[in-house]
């Protein structure tokens, strides 16, 4: 499964913040997709405004393609840094180009007069479409491609549109002597749109197709692309956005949403989730659907603020006071961030409990090109019930869950309280009362492990001895690696829904033999959390935890060395 | 709707015998009569302590949330579905020190909603600790050589904030208080209500006595319309003065949300509009 050179192409750009490295990725992404082939955009940058060294890796190949690769084929260079931090993952294999005016005569690389070409283009400005014209010509292509991906990207502006596409053309003229020197196929495009989208924006379309109306958040990386992504969805989609003043505010007011009806998200990463736990303990004491985007990035404390980890299992599992029911998911890719963003506002409305989706930095800073994300046909049904003078809001239902009024909509009273409470949510401290509705909370758990919750995946053969385990955003380097490196006997579970376990996925872990737990932490939380829940017992566990993303190549060299045991 | 009862006759009152919070329950009830407010659009929202327990003795939708959060709820409550009346009251321990931070962010916010505060100038669910509005000197089982801590003053922090209403009033003067209230509840706007209120219980010191001795209503020239003088009054401590201090009309938060821009409907009535979330998407990729 090995791919030919001719199929695919690892491009990695690398210099300061500044440069603006995520435009050029995103410009170039889009020519791939133009010559009708697929892309995938990984980002990694240092927490800063200017400067620093940061790279953007573009795996380009014929076939669609989800998983990191950390091979460079070519990488372009802006600053001496980039050179120095990306050395370790370049090999003799690897062509370097720069602009002679900042590497002078370095050995081995490929000049590209930049700053001179971008000069005559009209300025500094100018030089990732100069860079861009430049690499297309490597590939042997045409402008035609960039010229698309340029007008996409520069449409609304007639002159600054000109004068890119001719610092396109000069880059693509100043490479006339390499041409194809990385030949890549132009296929026919793809029947129908492909979209090139991140993993923030897939989640922001998948909470606006679950239903959301109402997003309070305060700005924390990873998690704010989502808030800005509904920002801009605020008038079309009639959605109040908000920044709150700090977190506990954020999840506060989306329970006070909830309360009145609407559909609320909010949006962070570990340290903003940290304050929010009083909330969450409140969302389960008076039974309030809400859907928390729980974006991970490394810790404890500030950590690496813009780099992965999925380091906040646990918290999302076990934050907040008491006892009460939750579900955590964890997409791993942009088509499943879309598909659980959705999930969990149906969960939470059906099971009105809190509902979390884990993403990280990796999945969320990732673009990828795909088919346009799958719409339901109707809009999510609602489960608020008009009210009638005797209305309850917690009365007796089935699974605990009782109907839910909002306060405007019936003839009832709405009421609602933290302190433990009857059936009508006043304050009681009658224990059996107590007994009662600590049962109701908790038998909401079986709706949330069955009809609500959302399988795992296997991939492999269903008569599996050894069972590779992961969960979130590692799942593709893993399906990948696995093609490549194909164990005997071997299968991969992919875990979206971490809690609580579904039902079917006990059965999984009773057959296998020997179950091997991938993650992206230091401690093997996810293997935690099986063992206690199931008593299997884990043979091995493959973790990563210095601030990035597994790729495809570490995950092919492990399953080598078990193939070696 | 003047046949509604808008306070509980039938309820196990958690209150010490002697409270003030008695004294504003009738008044909070003889408001929301005397201004015929919908029973069914009208929610009060509060956190945690004594004076949060307020709702729970009335005949009214209620959001009894955490300590010091009652006001992200009800703002949030309010621009879900704007059509609502949103009281949020609480006691100043709540408001003023662990919803400290919400407190200063609603008033620039300026949602349409009142905030009352029970200020008795000490903890009383907890047993007598210093509250944020305490005076200096105030000795309680914490604060064993007295309150060190200059006194958090609500009034004037909401006047150099902006609020658009901003009042202070006396259980112990009931004809004073429910004329506050109407006015607050009636304002477009955030409306502060600083209700002073004794605890009879761990306040030996600012008393019903001590209250009626050291308050004193604004002067009779006194222009809600000037804020610097809003604010010299809000400053003065012997007397504390009651009336409504600051007034002034701004814009109000959930009117400029561009949620309700062509859509008057409140959020719980709307769906979501696939072929425009189609058209979204097309122009994200």
């Amino acid at each position: 499964m090995h791919s030919s050179p001719s199929s695919e192409l690892n491009v990695v750009l690398g210099g300061e913040a500044g440069h603006g490295l995520q435009t050029l990725g995103l410009v170039l992404a889009r020519a791939v997709i133009a010559a009708g082939l697929h892309v995938m955009v990984v980002n990694e940058f240092m927490s800063r405004i200017r400067g620093g060294s940061n790279s953007t890796t573009l795996r380009i190949s014929t076939r669609p393609v989800r998983a990191f690769s950390d091979r460079v084929d070519c990488c372009l260079l802006f600053d001496r840094d980039a050179l120095g931090r990306l050395e370790g993952r370049c090999t003799d294999a690897t062509v370097r180009i720069g602009d002679p005016a900042v590497f002078g005569g370095t050995a081995g690389m490929l000049p590209l007069p930049l700053q001179e070409l971008s000069t005559q283009a009209g300025g500094a400005l100018f030089a990732n479409s100069v860079a861009c014209g430049f690499l297309v010509r490597l590939f042997g292509w045409e402008p035609a491609p960039l010229e698309t991906a340029l007008r996409r990207t520069f449409g609304k502006n007639d002159s600054l549109l000109d004068q890119n596409l001719a610092a396109a053309r000069s880059g693509w003229e100043a490479g006339a002597a390499l041409h194809g020197r990385f030949a890549l196929p132009v296929q026919a495009a793809a029947a129908g749109r492909r979209l090139l989208l991140d993993g923030s924006q897939s989640v922001a379309l998948g909470a606006l197709a679950g239903g959301c109306t109402f997003i309070s958040s305060y700005p924390m990386s990873p998690a704010t692309g989502v808030l800005l992504h509904l920002a801009k969805q605020a008038e079309a989609h009639g959605l109040v956005v908000e920044q709150a003043e700090d977190e506990i505010s954020a999840i506060n007011m989306g329970l006070g949403a909830w309360y009145a009806g609407a559909r609320a998200l909010v949006s962070t990463s570990g340290g903003g989730f940290d304050l929010m736990a009083e909330g969450l303990s409140l969302c389960g004491a008076i039974e309030s659907p809400l859907v928390v985007h729980l974006a991970q990035r490394p810790g404890p404390g500030t950590g690496l603020p813009t780099r992965t980890e999925q380091g906040d299992l646990e918290i999302a599992r076990y934050s907040g006071h008491g006892e009460f029911p939750r579900a955590i998911l964890a997409p791993g890719s942009p088509e499943e961030a879309f598909a659980c963003a959705a999930h969990a506002f149906t969960m939470a409305d059906a099971s009105q409990s809190p509902v979390i989706v884990l993403t990280d930095q990796y999945l969320l800073d990732s673009l990828c090109d795909l088919d346009p994300l799958p719409l339901p046909a109707t809009p999510p049904a609602t489960h608020i019930v008009a009210t009638t003078p005797d209305y309850r809001r917690y009365a007796p239902g089935p699974d605990g869950i009782s109907p839910r009024g909002i306060p405007g909509y019936g003839a009832g009273l709405v009421c609602v309280d933290s302190d433990e409470h009857d059936a009508e949510g006043r304050i009681t401290e009658d224990f059996g009362v107590r007994i009662a509705m600590v049962d109701k909370r908790l038998a909401k758990f079986r709706p949330l492990r069955e009809e609500l919750s959302l399988p795992p995946r296997l991939h492999g053969p269903a008569d599996y001895r050894r069972l590779l385990v992961g969960w979130g955003s590692t799942a593709p380097a893993i399906i990948e690696a696995l093609a490549q490196v194909p164990l005997e006997q071997t299968a991969f579970l992919h875990c979206v829904q971490l809690y609580p376990l579904p039902a079917a996925l006990e059965d999984y872990l009773r057959r296998a033999e020997r179950i091997i737990v991938i993650e992206n932490n230091a401690t093997g939380q996810f293997a935690r959390l099986l063992r206690g829940e199931t008593g299997c017992d884990i043979a091995a566990q493959w973790l990563k935890y210095n601030g990035l993303a597994f790729s495809v190549e570490e995950i092919a060299a492990l399953l080598r060395e078990e193939e070696q045991r | 709707m003047s046949e509604h009862s808008w306070v509980r006759r039938d309820c196990d009152i958690a209150w010490c015998p002697g409270c003030g919070n008695y004294g504003i329950l009738k008044l909070v009830g003889e408001t929301l009569a005397e201004l015929a407010l919908d029973p069914q659009q009208t929610v009060l929202v509060s956190g945690i302590g004594q004076a949060a327990k307020l709702p729970q003795y009335c005949n009214v939708h209620f959001f009894n949330g955490l300590h010091g959060r009652a006001l992200p709820p009800a703002t949030a409550i309010k621009a879900s579905n704007p059509g609502l009346t949103v009281i949020a009251e609480s006691g100043d321990g709540d408001m003023y020190g662990e919803g400290g931070n919400h407190f200063l962010h609603c008033i620039r916010r300026n949602p349409d909603l009142t905030n009352i505060v029970h200020n008795n100038m000490v903890y009383g669910l907890t047993k007598g600790q210093a509250s944020p509005t305490s005076r200096r000197g105030f000795v309680t089982p914490l604060q064993v050589g007295g309150v060190t801590l200059e006194p958090f003053n609500p009034l004037a922090v909401a006047i150099a904030l902006g609020a658009s209403f901003v009042a202070r009033t006396y259980v112990g003067n009931a004809e004073h208080a429910r004329g506050i209230l109407q006015a607050a509840i009636r304002h477009r706007g955030y409306a502060l209500v600083d209700l002073l209120q004794p605890c009879v219980t761990f306040n030996k010191l600012n008393t019903y006595q001590w209250f009626a001795a050291q308050t004193a209503p604004l002067p009779d020239d006194h222009d809600p319309a000037d804020r610097v003088q809003a604010f010299a009054r809000a400053c003065e401590e012997e007397p504390l003065r009651l009336g409504i201090f600051y007034r002034q009309e701004k814009p109000v938060f959930e009117e400029q949300l561009a949620a309700y821009t062509d859509d008057a409907r409140p959020l719980y009535e709307r769906q979501v509009d696939l072929a425009r979330l189609a058209a979204t998407m097309e122009a994200m990729g």
